[in-house]
C-alpha cells in the first residue's frame, strides 16, 4: 500500500518535471560518466601509443629524417638504415593477398548468401569463421611443411612455364617468398572478408531482390543489379578489415617470406615487410640507434595502417553517395 | 546464502595460505636475463643447483644478448648472458664496472641439404666466404671441387641460408668471416645481425635448420646442437693451421685454450680461427654478465658461489646436452677474476 502510494507520487513527479529532465536522474549521469569514461580511455590508449612510437624515435628520425622512407639500406653494422624495403614488402604482400582474397570471398559469401540450401549455409559459415581463429603461427607452420614445398615443387615451375615471359614471374623460385606469404595472407583474411560481406549481402531486402527477378533478371543479373550495388559500401569496408589484418601480420609473414631485406619485381623473390623485421631484429638490436630506428618502422607502419583506413573511408564516402542518391 | 558465504569464506582462507605458505622459506632470488643459446645448459644448472643450495633460487629469461646486456646495465637484473661481449661503449655506458664470465662454447656448422652432395664436405675459409659473399654460386665450383676429389658436386646454384634475426650464432660466423676474408670485413663485417649480400633469411635456428633441410642444394650456418639433432650433415672446415677439423666439443675447447695465455684479464675474446692445429675454427664462448662491486651482499655472495660451483661441477654435466666446457686453463683464469667481485663495502665475496 505504501508502496504503491510512493510509485505514484514518483511517476506523478517525474511527469510533472517533463521528460527531458531526465539527466536529473543520478543513475543515468553516472551511466553516461562510465561509458564516455569508457571511449576515452580508448582513445588515450590510441593517442599514447601515437607518443610513445614518435618519442622513443625521435633521434633516428633526425638521423635519417625523410630519406628513411626512400633509401633502400639495411647495415646494422655500418648504421645505415632505410625502410624502402619493408614498406615495398608489406604493401605488395598484402595487396598481392587481397587480389587472390577478395574474388574468393566475394563468391563465397555470394554463394552462402544466395546459392545455398539453408542446410548448407550454417556449417560452411561455422568452418570458414573457424580460420579466423587458427593462430598465426600455426599458419606459418603449415606455410613451412605444406605451403613452401608445394609452391617449390608444383606451382612455381607452373607459373614460371606459363607466365615466365612476365618480369613478375622470372627469377629463381625458392618455394619462400612474397608469393608464397600472400598466399598465407589471402588465407588469413578469407574468413573476415567473408563472414562481413555474407552478413551484408543478407541485409540486402527482398524486395530489392524480388523487384529484379519479377523484372525478369537472371539469378546473377539479380545479383549484380540488386545484391552487389546495395552491399558495395559493406563489402569495400569488409575489404578493408582484410587489408588491415594483412598488413599488420606478423609471423606467418616471416615464416615464408624469405627474410631479405631487398626490392624485387619477382614474385618469386624473397622479400621483407615491417612487421617482421620488428619481429625479427627486436630484441637483439644491441644499440639504441637500431631499436630506435625499429620503433620509426612501427611508427611508419602504424602510419600506412591510418592512411589505409583513411582512404578506406573516403572510398566508402564517394561510393556510398551516389548509391544513396540512386536509390 | 549461507553455502556462498561458506564458500567465499573457503576461497579466502585458501588464498591467505598458498600466499603465506610461499612465503614461508627465507629465499633468494636472483634474476638473470640475455642470450638464447646457452639457455639449454643455464636451465639445467638452476635446476641442478637448488640441491646444492636450497636456499638460492635463480630466474632467468632469455630475451636475447642484446637484451641480456641492456638489462643488466639498466640494473633490471642481477646478471646479464651475452653471445658477444660488451662493447667498450656499451661498458662506458653501464654504472659500474661489468665483468664478464665465460660459461660455455659452442660451435657454428655449414650444414647443407645433403641431396647430391654427401655427408662430409671439405669447406676452406675462401670457399665458405665466397659462397655467403655471393661470388661462388655454383656447387662445382673450383674452390670447393679441389678439396672434395671424391663428390661429384652438381651444376646447380647454391642457395645461401642465413639467420633473419639478430643473435650470437650470427655474431661468432660473421666475426670468423671478418678474420678470414678481408671483403668480407671491408664489405658487410661483424655483429649480431649483418647486411648479408645473398640469401635466405630463417628466424631463429630452427628457421634455418628449416629451409636447409627442405631446399635441395642450400647451405646455412647453424649451432652444432641443431645441425646433430635434425641428422643434418655439417662440413668439417680447414682451421688456420691448415687441417680440416669435424666441428665436435673437443675440437671447440681446443680453440678456446689455443687462446687462453693471450686471453685478455676480461675474457672479452673471440676464438675464432684459432691457429692450433685440432681447433674448429668457428667457435664462440657465452659470458655471464656481472657487476664488479654488488649492490647487495647477500646476493652477490650467491652469484659468486654459483659461479664457483659452475666452473666445477656445472662444466661436467656440458657435454651431456652438447655444449663444449671451458679449458682447464681459462677456468683457472676465472677463478682468479671472480676475486674481484665485491660486496657494497669493497670486501671481496669469494670465499677462500
Amino acid at each position: 500500500m505504501a508502496g504503491d502510494v510512493l510509485e505514484a507520487t514518483w511517476t506523478a513527479a517525474r511527469r510533472a518535471t517533463g521528460r527531458g529532465m531526465a539527466h536529473r536522474n543520478v543513475g543515468d549521469r553516472v551511466f553516461r560518466l562510465v561509458t564516455a569514461t569508457f571511449a576515452l580511455s580508448l582513445l588515450a590508449v590510441v593517442a599514447s601509443i601515437v607518443v610513445v612510437l614518435c618519442y622513443e624515435s625521435s633521434d633516428a628520425v633526425r638521423t635519417f629524417g625523410w630519406g628513411f622512407l626512400t633509401t633502400s639500406a639495411w647495415d646494422p653494422v655500418q648504421r645505415e638504415f632505410g625502410a624502402l624495403p619493408f614498406i615495398y614488402g608489406t604493401l605488395v604482400s598484402s595487396l598481392l593477398a587481397l587480389a587472390q582474397a577478395v574474388p574468393l570471398s566475394i563468391g563465397t559469401a555470394l554463394f552462402l548468401s544466395e546459392l545455398a540450401p539453408s542446410t548448407v549455409r550454417a556449417p560452411v559459415s561455422f568452418l570458414i569463421e573457424l580460420l579466423a581463429t587458427i593462430p598465426s603461427v600455426v599458419y606459418g607452420l603449415w606455410g613451412i611443411f605444406v605451403l613452401v614445398p608445394w609452391m617449390r615443387s608444383y606451382l612455381g615451375p607452373a607459373l614460371q612455364g606459363t607466365l615466365g615471359w612476365l618480369p613478375f614471374f622470372s627469377g629463381p623460385n625458392y618455394g619462400v617468398g612474397m608469393l608464397t606469404s600472400s598466399m598465407i595472407l589471402a588465407v588469413m583474411i578469407v574468413p573476415y572478408v567473408t563472414s562481413v560481406a555474407t552478413e551484408v549481402f543478407q541485409a540486402v531486402p527482398s524486395q530489392q531482390r524480388e523487384a529484379a527477378l519479377a523484372l525478369g533478371a537472371t539469378r546473377w543479373e539479380m545479383i549484380r543489379t540488386a545484391v552487389l550495388p546495395y552491399g558495395r559500401t559493406g563489402v569495400v569496408g569488409a575489404i578493408m578489415l582484410g587489408l588491415g589484418r594483412a598488413i599488420g601480420e606478423t609471423m606467418a609473414v616471416t615464416m615464408v617470406i624469405g627474410n631479405r631485406a631487398d626490392i624485387g619485381v619477382s614474385f618469386f623473390s624473397p622479400a621483407s615487410t615491417m612487421a617482421s623485421v620488428i619481429a625479427n631484429e627486436f630484441s637483439e638490436a644491441t644499440y639504441d640507434l637500431y631499436v630506435q630506428v625499429l620503433v620509426e618502422i612501427g611508427l611508419v607502419l602504424f602510419v600506412v595502417t591510418v592512411v589505409v583506413n583513411v582512404l578506406a573511408r573516403l572510398l566508402v564516402w564517394r561510393v556510398a553517395a551516389p548509391a544513396a542518391g540512386a536509390r | 546464502m549461507r553455502r556462498r558465504t561458506l564458500m567465499n569464506g573457503g576461497l579466502a582462507t585458501l588464498l591467505l595460505v598458498l600466499t603465506l605458505g610461499g612465503s614461508a622459506a627465507a629465499q633468494l632470488q636472483l634474476n638473470g636475463a640475455g642470450a638464447t643459446f646457452p639457455y639449454p645448459m643455464y636451465s639445467k644448472w638452476f635446476n641442478v643447483y637448488i640441491q646444492v643450495d636450497p636456499q638460492v633460487r635463480f630466474n632467468y629469461q632469455s630475451i636475447g644478448s642484446g637484451g641480456g646486456i641492456k638489462q643488466i646495465t639498466e640494473e633490471t637484473v642481477d646478471f646479464g648472458a651475452s653471445d658477444g661481449p660488451m662493447t667498450d661503449e656499451q661498458l662506458r655506458a653501464a654504472p659500474g664496472h661489468i665483468l664478464h664470465f665465460p660459461t660455455v662454447m659452442g660451435a657454428v656448422v655449414l650444414t647443407y641439404n645433403a641431396e647430391g652432395l654427401g655427408k662430409a664436405l671439405k669447406l676452406t675459409p675462401e670457399a665458405i666466404s665466397g659462397i655467403f659473399l655471393g661470388k661462388i654460386t655454383k656447387w662445382n665450383d673450383a674452390a670447393i671441387a679441389a678439396e672434395n676429389p671424391g663428390v661429384s658436386l652438381p651444376a646447380r646454384d647454391i642457395i645461401v641460408v642465413h639467420r633473419s634475426d639478430g643473435s650470437g650464432t650470427s655474431y661468432i660466423f660473421t666475426d670468423y668471416l671478418s678474420k678470414v676474408s678481408r671483403d668480407w670485413n671491408n664489405k658487410v663485417g661483424k655483429g649480431t645481425s649483418v647486411s648479408w649480400p645473398v640469401g635466405l633469411g630463417g628466424k631463429g635456428n630452427e628457421g634455418v635448420t628449416g629451409l636447409v633441410k627442405q631446399t635441395p642444394f642450400s647451405i646455412g650456418y647453424v649451432e652444432l646442437i641443431y645441425a646433430q639433432q635434425n641428422e643434418l650433415p655439417f662440413a668439417d672446415v680447414k682451421n688456420a693451421s691448415g687441417r680440416f677439423v669435424t666441428p665436435a666439443l673437443d675440437s671447440v675447447t681446443s680453440a678456446a685454450a689455443a687462446f687462453a695465455d693471450s686471453m685478455p684479464e676480461d675474457f672479452r675474446v673471440s676464438i675464432t680461427n684459432a691457429a692450433s692445429p685440432d681447433a674448429y675454427p668457428i667457435s664462440g664462448m657465452t659470458w655471464l654478465l656481472v657487476y664488479e662491486k654488488q649492490k647487495d651482499a647477500a646476493k652477490g655472495k650467491a652469484l659468486v658461489r654459483f659461479l664457483q660451483w659452475m666452473m666445477r661441477d656445472g662444466q661436467q654435466q656440458a657435454g651431456a646436452l652438447h655444449y663444449a666446457k671451458l679449458p682447464a686453463q681459462v677456468i683457472a683464469k676465472e677463478q682468479v677474476a671472480l676475486q674481484k667481485v665485491t660486496g657494497p663495502d669493497g670486501a671481496p665475496l669469494a670465499g677462500p
